[in-house]
């Protein structure tokens, strides 16, 4: 609860939204934190080891990127000063306003910034503010970034470019802090698309998305920014791409999710075990494209029924990607019709977010009925 | 602080002069602005343009006759072209529109290179994924260029910040039309271009139109160069007919962008002679009176060529044996270009990604057994195995 609190403080000190400007924000005892944090133990390094939180760990990552590699610049809107979520703190000093710096507000600019460091040889990391405001910069992403080596035969690439942006629920970010676009992206062959569920992952993930041959959009779930810590090693490692992770193994259902929702459906499969003796395995996907089949499939041919979860909208979510997919390599083996438990066809709404994200109820009423069906 | 309560009126203020080194009759207007240039430069700078005017003519045929599927063509700008190539470092890295094949041949792109991409075939290094005139060359320090317009102009911003930090003395050129100057893409990159200090040419080709438009539909202010200052860019209108001009003012933006690790910004002013591409009739929208004044009374090359004749370097000769030459060439490769098969269709999977995701891998293997089973219905014989 502190640490939601002070989550709260941190987005009322750095975003001047109007509405979240009032003293006593009338909205801080109604949202308790719709999941609990499950930690990560599956730590892929050795090595000294210190409790971080999300941001603290991507600071960390980006910091030994900059360290490691004298072209890598970071760059966006406030990552001079360390950021609106602190993701950057220190960076500019220790490594020079050339490497980390402001740049004009203007999302469409930073990403074509970006492929053009990426094209002339540079590590480009980016930030979008918001995941909400990566849209000015979908034509640079989806026509440019993602289609850059294919369209020449490889005379030029934009693989050292990775975007980061802050995404998914966070209590009262309403339709501009609160949205996944995560499924408008994976319908663009060309690009990566990652996102971590805690300071582990997130560290790992994003050092593979840095050093990767391939344009990476690194989604990370705002919430988790201070209320997600883990004991995470200080050296460098990475967590690769295009691989699940199994989180809690289970026998009866498998339930599938990524960033945030992790963490919720961890509970449900706690809840599951201990007042239903349902077995329950978690799948963390972490990356959405190119997605982990392998993993999956071998999870569903187990267990034979399938729950997928994610806060964005249902329809055309990346939800109903696994599901097609999933039913046809898997059919002979499914014995429930796939279920999605996702966030509704609205916006992102303000005041009912707890009646629009796919709360652990939700997902637990699921689970009883697949396993009647 | 002013008392006057006034708002300034854009009307008011002069117009940008338009730099000239030689008038339309090719006479230099000022000596001391006239280029040291030798006298073989000339004669190859100005063969390069016919050079170009010459392959366009008979691909601009060549696609009426349905032999490769779109053209489009530079007429009434081969000065814009030629004279800022030549005063670029050939290692200068180019931004391109998709207007200024005439950069890439003076820096060595062969007749045959532009047949094949045009036609696809085995031989393009894109192995024909994109449309005609889409050509890049990483030799030749020419990025490859794309049709959304203007989102080449912010990437080639983080191209010449990379090559300021890599201290390579080494600018960047970025070409784009007025038209696209309109784009979001172009205001992202002149302001990011002045705040962070990137050694990088805009440089803006303003032919009067976008496809239809005309440019007193696309801006009201005073063109593309107006919009410089107010970037805190320094900037140039030059004559885009005059190749001197063009020359001297890109060689000093040149100069000026790696000296002081700034941009600047240059609006050629020309004319589209030729229509907008094969797919347009400009006619629907612009008088024939109008491209004939243009195409006679101010056209870049007979400009230059008057102002080689002055200098005795050129005569009617030497045009016809090299425009001969030109055209047998153009033919040589055309036949050349159209009998070499296109590339393997299985180098539509390549290069989505550095390497192949497995959900790739598996469409590749479906398209194979598919193919095998109904090869028949497919254009096999046309495509390399």
């Amino acid at each position: 609860m502190t640490a939601w609190k002070s989550s709260l403080t941190l987005f009322l000190r750095y975003n001047n939204v109007s509405l979240l400007n009032c003293k006593k924000p009338h909205f801080s005892r109604r949202n308790a934190a719709h999941f609990t944090y499950h930690p990560d133990t599956n730590v892929p390094a050795d090595g000294e080891k210190h409790k971080l939180n999300m941001y603290q760990a991507i600071t960390n990552a980006l910091d030994l990127a900059l360290e490691k590699d004298p072209t890598a610049v970071v760059f966006g809107e406030d990552v001079g000063f360390g950021g609106v979520f602190r993701c950057t703190m220190g960076l500019q000093q220790k490594y020079g306003k050339d490497r980390v710096f402001n740049t004009p507000l203007c999302e469409q600019g930073i990403v074509g910034f970006g492929i053009g460091l990426a094209v002339s040889g540079a590590t480009a990391i980016s930030e979008i503010q918001f995941a909400d405001y990566i849209f000015p910069a979908f034509d640079q992403l989806v026509n440019e970034a993602a289609k850059y080596r294919y369209r020449c035969g490889n005379e030029f690439n934009c693989g050292k470019l990775t975007v980061r942006a802050p995404c998914g629920a966070v209590g009262h970010g309403a339709h501009y802090h609160s949205q996944s676009p995560e499924a408008y992206f994976a319908h663009t062959p060309g690009l990566k698309i990652v996102m971590p569920r805690g300071p582990i992952k997130a560290k790992g993930l994003l050092l593979a998305c840095i050093e990767d041959e391939d344009p990476c959009i690194f989604f990370e779930p705002k919430v988790l920014y201070r209320s997600a810590v883990d004991e995470v090693p200080i050296g460098h490692f990475t967590v690769p791409l295009g691989q699940a992770d199994v989180v809690i193994p289970g026998s009866d259902v498998t339930v599938i999710g990524w960033g945030t929702q992790v963490h919720v459906l961890c509970e449900v499969a706690q809840m599951a075990k201990e007042q239903h003796n349902i077995s329950c395995e978690v799948i963390d996907l972490m990356t959405i494209l190119p997605w982990d089949s392998e993993t999956i499939f071998k999870s569903v041919k187990k267990t034979g029924r399938v729950i997928i979860s994610h806060e964005a909208p249902l329809t055309c979510g990346f939800g109903a990607e696994l599901a097609t997919t999933i039913q046809e390599e898997c059919f002979l083996n499914l014995e429930a019709p796939i279920t999605r438990v996702t966030g509704f066809d609205t916006p992102f709404p303000h005041i009912f977010e707890p009646f629009y994200i796919p709360t652990k109820w939700r997902c637990l009423e699921a689970v009883l009925d697949i396993v009647k069906f | 602080w002013t008392q006057n309560l006034e708002f300034l009126q854009p009307e008011k203020n002069p117009t940008i002069p338009t730099y000239r080194v030689m008038d339309v009759h090719g006479n230099i207007l000022d000596p001391k602005q006239e280029p040291k240039l030798e006298d073989s430069f000339l004669v190859d700078l100005y063969k390069a343009m016919v050079k170009l005017s010459v392959t366009e003519k008979i691909l601009y045929e060549s696609q009426r006759q349905g032999r490769i599927s779109f053209y489009m063509t530079s007429f009434g700008e081969e000065a814009t072209q030629f004279g800022s190539a030549a005063a670029l470092s050939n290692k200068d890295l180019v931004y391109a529109q998709y207007r200024e094949t005439g950069v890439l041949l003076w820096r060595g792109f062969t007749i045959e290179n532009i047949i094949d991409q045009c036609y696809g075939n085995d031989n393009d290094v894109a192995k024909g994924k994109q449309m005609p005139l889409h050509y890049g060359s990483k030799a030749l320090h020419f990025v490859t260029i794309s049709s959304p317009l203007a989102t080449q102009m912010p990437q080639a911003v983080g191209s010449a910040y990379a090559l300021k930090r890599a201290k390579e003395s080494q600018c960047v050129a970025v070409y784009f039309g007025e038209g696209a100057a309109s784009e979001g893409d172009a205001h992202a990159a002149f302001n990011f271009a002045a705040v962070l200090q990137a050694p990088i040419i805009f440089f803006c080709r303003n032919n009067g139109y976008a496809i239809s438009t005309p440019a007193y539909e696309q801006y009201s202010g005073d063109g593309i160069a107006s919009k410089g200052v107010g970037y805190g860019i320094a900037t140039i209108r030059v004559d885009g007919n005059d190749i001197l001009a063009v020359y001297n003012a890109t060689k000093a933006a040149r100069e000026y962008s790696l000296s002081d690790s700034r941009p600047t910004l240059i609006e050629a002013m020309t004319y589209r002679v030729g229509h907008h591409s094969t797919s347009d009739d400009s006619s629907a929208y612009r008088t024939e009176e109008e491209v004939k004044h243009w195409q006679e009374q101010n056209n870049p090359i007979y400009r230059f060529r008057k102002y080689l004749d002055g200098k005795q370097l050129w005569d009617n000769a030497l045009q016809k044996d090299y425009e001969k030459q030109i055209r047998s060439e153009v033919m040589g490769a055309l036949k050349k270009g159209e009998k070499t098969k296109k590339p393997a269709w299985i180098e539509m999977f390549k290069d989505v990604y550095s390497k192949a995701p497995s959900s790739l891998e598996k469409q590749k293997k479906y398209l194979t057994q598919h193919i095998q089973k109904f090869a028949e219905h497919y254009p096999l014989n046309s495509f390399k195995e």
